[in-house]
């Protein structure tokens, strides 16, 4: 598809959609179409807004064209979805942004379309997938580490929360990541995890939040696709919280400490780039603070000079490359040796990616 | 219960007037047709008023709804098979319903079923695909039919309500569903979403030749014909609808309301539960959170829309397909938000409902003569 | 403190927190079905009502405001259901089922702009000002709304019992016929109680936005207001039962975190379902084979 886009490229842009022979294909032969498909709301203050915040900014460029789909289900909706916007849109390149929606979904949408392209947000690529398939996300690990300092720092009973969806694996390298960066700071402080079944839960999610407070935590953090119930649930219970997906400080100005957010805009540009460019788009993409996949949100005030000082000085380790939060000797919450002593995940090792533990120190089971 | 109601009312008098009013069996269906079209308009029209408030243009709206759902060989399969699994979610309440009976609680068998299925083909590894997948349905079926019967045993032999029991029994199934997918049945190597193992590829039902639709259309349709006939042409369907009109009638009779009830739950289940398996075997491979998409609540709305006729059912189940179809298509060319449609077919069903009232009251299509 | 202990006290403040959208919503569905009419449609009120109410509170900045929108737009869809529900032949439980339908889509379609800002909650009474650990402070700072709903319960149960009004409202739910005879307008009476039950069912909506979880968002009910029904039915009709029935309700729906926290960490999905096992196994307890439920109103449709 974009190759003969590009070779089309100098036709009059009215009717080159006909000689195409698709039909409905949109007219210009020089935009790109590129669909976005979202499992939530788009303005869920959390995964699917840092998504369509990025899309949002893509619209704005040259030559593109935007189209966008939300509240699709996992189910083969999503399969009619990805097939109407190439049908129907003529999109040339797709992000179906859930996990969900990988395997089967997208890889059989894909076989079909062949000269489509797809890209997945958070999925495994392997080279024994389409060619014209792949997978992109980032180290957002690091991020929730730094929040795990700033917790370390803020928290005065030594006691933090984590209300999470499920125990799967890019959540639980959340939770360990959170529970050692804090115990870097202090190897006495525990992270007391509630996992509320769903990604979307608001009452259970306060439920949780309020039953945290009611043990004594004093900090929060969470890992479900819309943290503002968390967040301002914790601001009223006089916490402190640590953001996720997406900048949440305006919801929490006491207790807001920082927060861990995706910046998709780098990877989309970065696809875009390769597509307009005419070069072949990378099937397996990763990247982490350094390659501004991810970033922190600014420090609230609660935040000492002590920590700041703390958490610049690993964020520019970090930055370096080759930082492992995950190394040995670590064991996990039952006592049993998960890592063995002088190995080293760094935030690159295909390893992190299925996770099946919690970390000494953290308080819960995978059940 | 209006809907059994109809059914009595309508079945005596045609009985009677037959013999003189020859065209009345026709006309009778015509407004069975006309109505709800007539309702359909009026939707349409209310609905264009309300985009128009908003100051977007109800032409292109309905281009695209057309467009999106039925314009296109592609665009009518995507209704097709967004309406396949509505198809049996209906039958689990229209056909208890022909005993007066309100079941709402599809989504559980469905989601029981597609998992009795998933596990069902584990341990067939290398047996002959079609007797795994009639395993699997016959897997399927018994679960969906075991949970709903839960319902009608619960009615039958304690009185306990069954709009309510099956309500209950739904979130606890999908509570058990969730528990056994995350937990004793998950394969550990589906990392991020938590699955069953999967039944492998050679057990997937494939499409129907020459199309994009998966057999679950199919075993819908041929589902519902059969229903129909189980319904106005066999006694025990005879026999349902007497209880369901006049539940003391029945019991003077001698009829055994009280097996009739389990036995019309189960078989609604099951119907629900074979949905669930076929969702496994022609779509997922396998069972997880994926199942759990609405199916089940859908089909309660399908089947009283079509007045509980499983005849009916099928072009509710392409209607409701229909608008799901073009749901997304609005999204992307208007820049309307998903609610669009929900907004949409709220007003449609509103006005579907609404519309049983004009049965009966236009005189061309009441019998004439006899008596 | 003790795990026990800490699990009371959690499931005490879930019941006072978490009950409120279901004493209203169960209030609001106990008077329509005295009525004789169901009402399904209450989830969609309660979407709809928690979104207004979120709005209003929001642009006006007065979350009692707030309040009051959402009961009205509760109302005006209330009297949608009712009205509709009056013509001849019209299946009151599928009409809910649309109603829930077109009130989630409205409350959608409207909501998107407020999901970002943060609108004025509503102000909770300190009732633990004596307490001086703080998950019994916290577990008593109650919402003013929680109150409201119980004299609601009071107030309606006085109204069935000893107004004339009230006596209409049995009457009609009881028999039609009997209702007829006295010359009682059944269609009016019955549209009022359904648009009544509604404004409380968007009260409990309003609850949900502006005081807990206190947010608007798309996913923030999860089927209260489906629950009222099979609330209602565990209530025997009889409004005071609907705040036992709310509080267990809500105390059961706090059991799932905080086992959790006391380190009761397997099958939490099986104690999520909790309160709905709860129902079902005090429905099967309490009914007795081949009558019809004590206290149900002979004209409800399900009753049969």
């Amino acid at each position: 598809m974009l190759s003969r886009r590009s070779l089309l490229s100098g036709a009059a842009a009215g009717g080159a959609a006909l000689t195409l022979g698709g039909g409905l294909r949109p007219a210009q032969a020089a935009t790109l179409t590129i669909g976005f498909i979202y499992v939530g709301p788009k303005d869920d203050y959390g995964y699917n807004q840092a998504h369509a915040e990025a899309a949002a900014m893509l619209k704005k460029m040259p030559g593109v064209k935007i189209v966008e789909e939300e509240k699709v289900p996992e189910t083969d909706d999503v399969e009619k979805t990805m097939e109407s916007m190439i049908q129907l849109d003529g999109a040339s390149l797709l992000f179906p942004t859930s996990f969900g929606y990988f395997d089967p979904y997208m890889l059989r949408t894909a076989k079909k379309y062949k000269k489509v392209q797809f890209r997945h947000c958070g999925g495994l690529w392997t080279d024994k997938d389409p060619m014209n398939t792949g997978s992109y996300f980032g180290y957002i690990g690091m991020g929730m580490y730094l929040n795990g300092i700033a917790a370390g720092y803020a928290s005065k009973s030594k006691k933090l929360g984590f209300v999470a969806a499920k125990p799967i694996p890019q959540v639980l390298l959340n939770i360990n990541s959170f529970t050692l960066g804090a115990r870097s700071v202090n190897p006495g402080i525990t992270t007391q995890v509630i996992f509320t079944g769903d990604w979307s839960m608001p009452v259970k999610e306060a439920e949780a939040t309020n039953s945290l407070a009611d043990q004594g935590v004093d900090v929060v953090t969470m890992h479900v696709d819309g943290p503002k119930v968390v967040v301002e649930t914790a601001e009223r219970r006089g916490m402190y919280v640590c953001g996720y997906h997406a900048n949440q400080a305006a919801l929490a100005p006491k207790g807001y400490l920082t927060g861990a957010e995706w910046n998709w805009i780098t990877v989309y540009k970065m696809f875009l780039a390769d597509a307009q460019g005419g070069k072949a788009l990378p099937n397996f993409v990763r990247g982490g603070l350094a390659e501004g996949f991810v970033k922190m949100s600014p420090y609230g005030p609660a935040v000492s000079a002590e920590a700041r000082k703390h958490i610049d000085a690993i964020k520019a380790e970090m930055m370096k490359g080759g930082f492992a939060v995950i190394k040995g000797p670590l064991k996990d919450n039952k006592g049993a040796l998960v890592v063995p002593a002088g190995t080293a995940y760094p935030e690159t090792a295909i390893q992190l990616e299925s996770m099946n533990y919690l970390t000494e120190g953290v308080l819960g089971s995978i059940s | 219960m209006s809907a059994t109601a109809n059914s009595k009312a309508t079945a005596a008098p045609a009985a009677v007037a037959g013999a003189v009013d020859r065209s009345y069996p026709a006309r009778r269906t015509l407004e069975a047709v006309a109505a709800p079209l007539a309702a359909l308009l009026l939707a349409t029209a209310a609905f264009a008023l309300f985009l128009l408030a908003l100051g977007k243009s109800p032409a292109d709206f309905f281009d695209l709804v057309w467009q999106g759902a039925f314009g296109s060989w592609f665009s009518l399969q995507n209704t097709l098979q967004r309406a396949a699994p509505l198809l049996l979610t209906a039958l689990c309440v229209a056909i208890p319903a022909q005993l007066g009976l309100v079941i709402i609680g599809g989504e559980g068998a469905f989601v029981l079923g597609g998992l009795a299925a998933a596990v069902a083909a584990l341990p067939l590894d290398g047996v002959w695909p079609p007797l795994v997948q009639l395993v699997m349905a016959a897997a399927g079926i018994a679960a969906g039919g075991a949970w709903i019967a839960l319902t009608g045993l619960l009615r039958a032999r304690r009185g306990v309500n069954e709009t309510v029991a099956s309500l209950v029994l739904a979130y606890i199934g999908i509570a058990l569903f969730n528990h056994l997918v995350e937990g004793p049945l998950r394969d550990p190597s589906s990392l991020n979403k938590p699955s069953t193992w999967g039944i492998g590829d050679a057990n997937m039902l494939g499409p129907l030749p020459g199309t994009d639709l998966h057999p679950g259309l199919l075993v819908g349709v041929i589902a519902c014909l059969l229903c129909w006939l189980l319904i106005y042409r066999t006694a025990t369907g005879f026999a349902a609808r007497v209880t369901g009109g006049n539940l003391r009638a029945a019991q003077l009779q001698g009829l055994p309301v009280g097996r009739l009830i389990i036995a019309a739950c189960a078989l609604g289940g099951a119907f629900a539960g074979l949905g669930g398996m076929i969702e496994v075997a022609a779509v997922h491979g396998r069972a997880n959170a994926s199942l759990i998409a609405g199916y089940g609540y859908a089909g309660i709305l399908i089947a009283f829309l079509a007045r509980h006729n499983p005849l009916a059912i099928i072009p509710m189940a392409v209607l409701l397909g229909g608008i799901g179809a073009a749901g997304g298509l609005l999204q992307r060319r208007l820049g309307l938000p998903d609610a669009t449609v929900v907004v949409l077919q709220g007003f449609i069903f509103v006005a579907i409902l609404a519309s049983e009232t004009l049965y009966g009251r236009i005189a061309w299509f009441q019998p004439r003569g006899g008596r | 403190m003790g795990a026990l202990e800490t699990v009371t006290v959690a499931m005490v403040a879930g019941a006072l927190r978490v009950s409120t959208p279901f004493l209203f919503v169960s209030l609001g569905e106990c008077l329509t079905e005295r009525s004789g009419r169901i009402n399904l449609g209450n989830e969609g009120v309660l979407v709809l009502g928690a979104m207004v109410a979120y709005a209003t509170s929001y642009h006006t900045g007065n979350p009692w405001l707030g309040v009051v929108a959402g009961a009205i737009a509760g109302a005006l869809l209330g009297a949608v259901h009712g009205g509709v529900c009056s013509l001849a032949r019209v299946n009151d439980v599928a009409m809910g089922i649309a109603i829930m339908l077109a009130g989630t889509g409205i409350a959608f379609f409207f909501g998107k702009p407020y999901v970002q800002p943060v609108a004025p909650q509503l102000p909770r009474l300190p009732l633990g000002f004596w307490a001086s650990a703080p998950p019994v402070k916290s577990a008593l700072s109650v919402s003013p709304l929680f109150f409201i709903g119980l004299a609601a319960a009071f107030a309606m149960h006085w109204f069935f019992r000893a107004t004339r009004m009230g006596l209409r409202v049995r009457i009609v739910g009881d028999s039609a016929d009997a209702a007829r005879a006295l010359g009682l307008s059944i269609d009016r009476i019955r549209l009022f109680a359904t648009a009544a039950g509604s404004a409380l069912a968007g009260i409990g909506g309003a609850f949900l936005s502006l005081s807990y979880p206190g947010s608007w968002n798309e996913g923030l009910s999860s089927g209260q207001g489906l629950m009222a029904v099979a609330l209602v039915v565990f209530a025997r009709w009889n409004p005071l039962n609907c705040v036992i029935a709310a509080l267990i309700f809500g105390a059961a729906g706090a059991l799932g975190p905080s086992l959790q926290t006391v380190g009761v960490t397997k099958g939490y999905y099986l104690f999520y379902a909790a309160p709905y096992v709860v129902t079902l196994v005090i429905l099967a307890a309490t009914v007795r084979p081949g009558r019809a439920l004590r206290g149900m109103p002979g004209e409800l449709s399900i009753g049969r």
